[in-house]
């Protein structure tokens, strides 16, 4: 078993093409068990795509994933990495992810969409997914809307039910990609506080984020990206106060321009 | 000149007019169940993202879509057994035909269906590490089989109407049933106006049954 402080996912000289722009340059990471990570960027800098990289939902160009010390995939020509279908589905299974979108599945209640992953993936009894499940909806304050279809629910539930359905997955290491981007300003605050609320558990995560202020007091660690690598990697304080990096500074002078 | 209707004409072999009726259906539903089997597996082919799959797939659609129907059904009957020496009875020569060809049309209607589910959803089960047949059957399918219904109706009262083409083979169906009686009775426009009538009846009938289980289907879904 390890143990908190471990490096839980390890990214070595990630790179991600689409045909012939490179949006990852070399990426490398070490992420820490417990670690939050927040992920900062202008748009179009490869935020998303080190994220759906990271669970394998985009195909790195080259590098690979060490997931608990144990490298994901086998090496392939030209430094890319070749993975098997269960092997990815492993992985997807242990590194979970929340999108900007929610994605829930819209044929199936709040309830099902939190159990679907236990029942289907990790083959747990229906009694004791559905038992999982409610305890997942509670923590994110939906136990009364255990049996309403995604369409019933506001912007702000659906993304709480999608976080309740990556934590019935339990898994070591949670992505969120720009939770409360899509989401009516009212709304940001209790997907904000939901996922603040994890951190009481100890759970790895990784969050791409608009929201400094969130970042600063959330994150233990914060990354900087800028057109494909990471410019800056530090704690929150260093690196919203003093950035190394001139072009950090410029991207912090843009959220700070509007202070009263 | 008035026309003197004697509708008594069909009403005396209203048996052989059923019985076609009879062959009709059967044919119909033999049809769609060929159909979709081989539909099924041709969008199968076509969604894999395997070219040595999907581009036979393509021809083979493509060829059907274009070509009309009643080629398909003198190939089989009257081409097999020149060509291979096989003959085929006209029921199953037409249901070869019909099978074929509305599988094409099949395929295109579950292509669609599944397709239109976003990909959003399919990202969504693979974070949550589903493998390729579970995502398509608990999260895809389900989605795609309530946008498939009304294109699928549709396609499935074509072929209905297309076994029709049977009576050239002289398959016993509803039209070359009525073929007979014409030639007994020389009624033509008796004889047509009530196949029409019976076509519509079913038809329409089928179709107030289909709406009726989409909507149920679409309460269900919005639930
Ligand atoms: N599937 C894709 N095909 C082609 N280009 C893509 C695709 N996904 C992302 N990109 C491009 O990669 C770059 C980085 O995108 P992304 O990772 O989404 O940035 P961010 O999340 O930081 O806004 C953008 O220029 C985007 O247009
Ligand atoms: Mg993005």
């Amino acid at each position: 078993m390890t143990v908190a402080g471990d490096v839980v996912l390890q990214v070595e000289d990630l790179h991600k093409s689409f045909g012939s722009t490179e949006v990852l340059k070399g990426i490398d990471l070490s992420v820490r068990r417990g670690e939050r990570i927040a992920i900062l960027g202008s748009s179009g800098s490869g935020k998303s795509t080190l994220l759906r990289c990271m669970n394998v939902l985009e195909m790195p160009t080259r590098g690979r994933l060490i997931l608990d010390g144990e490298a994901v995939g086998k090496p392939a020509a030209g430094g890319a990495t070749r993975y098997r279908e269960a092997e990815l589905n492993r992985l997807r299974a242990r590194v979970g992810m929340v999108f900007q979108q929610f994605n829930l599945f819209p044929h199936m209640t709040a309830l099902e969409n939190v159990m679907e992953g236990p029942l289907s993936v990790l083959g747990r009894p229906k009694a004791e997914a559905r038992r999982t499940a409610q305890r997942h909806l509670e923590r994110v304050g939906l136990g009364g809307k255990a049996d309403a279809h995604p369409a019933r629910l506001s912007g702000g539930q659906q993304q709480r039910v999608a976080i309740a359905r990556a934590l019935a997955m339990d898994p070591e290491v949670l992505l969120f990609d720009e939770p409360t981007s899509s989401l009516d300003p009212e709304l940001v605050g209790e997907v904000l506080g939901v996922i603040n609320d994890l951190s009481e558990d100890g759970r790895t995560m990784l969050l791409v984020t608009h929201e400094l202020g969130f970042a600063y007091h959330f994150a233990t660690r914060i990354l900087f990206l800028h057109e494909g690598r990471i410019l800056e990697d530090g704690p929150p304080e260093q690196v919203l106060k003093s950035p190394r990096e001139e072009r950090t500074r410029r991207f912090l002078d843009r959220f700070t321009a509007f202070r009263f | 000149m008035g026309y003197v209707w004697d509708f008594f004409a069909v009403a005396r072999n209203a048996d052989i007019l059923l019985a076609g009726l009879g062959q009709t259906l059967l044919l119909s539903v033999c049809g769609i169940a060929v159909g979709v089997a081989i539909g099924g597996v041709l969008a199968a082919m076509r969604l894999s993202g395997r070219r040595t799959l999907s581009w036979p797939a393509l021809a083979f659609t493509e060829f059907y879509r274009n070509t009309p129907p009643l080629v398909h059904f003198f190939w089989f009957f009257y081409g097999l057994p020149m060509a291979f020496g096989l003959t085929l009875p006209p029921f199953a020569a037409a249901l070869a035909a019909l099978g074929v060809q509305s599988a094409a049309f099949f395929a295109e209607v579950f292509r669609g269906g599944i397709l239109s589910v976003e990909t959003g959803q399919w990202e969504a089960g693979r974070a949550l590490g589903m493998g390729r047949v579970r995502l398509m059957r608990r999260i895809i399918l389900p989605q795609a089989a309530r946008r498939m219904a009304a294109p699928f109706v549709e396609r499935s009262f074509e072929l209905v109407k297309t076994t029709t083409l049977a009576a050239a083979l002289a398959f016993h169906e509803t039209i070359y049933s009525a073929m007979v009686i014409v030639t007994q009775t020389y009624r033509p426009l008796e004889v047509y106006t009530v196949v029409a009538g019976l076509f519509f009846v079913v038809l329409f009938s089928a179709s107030q049954i289909a709406e009726w289980l989409e909507a149920r289907g679409r309460r269900a879904g919005a639930r």
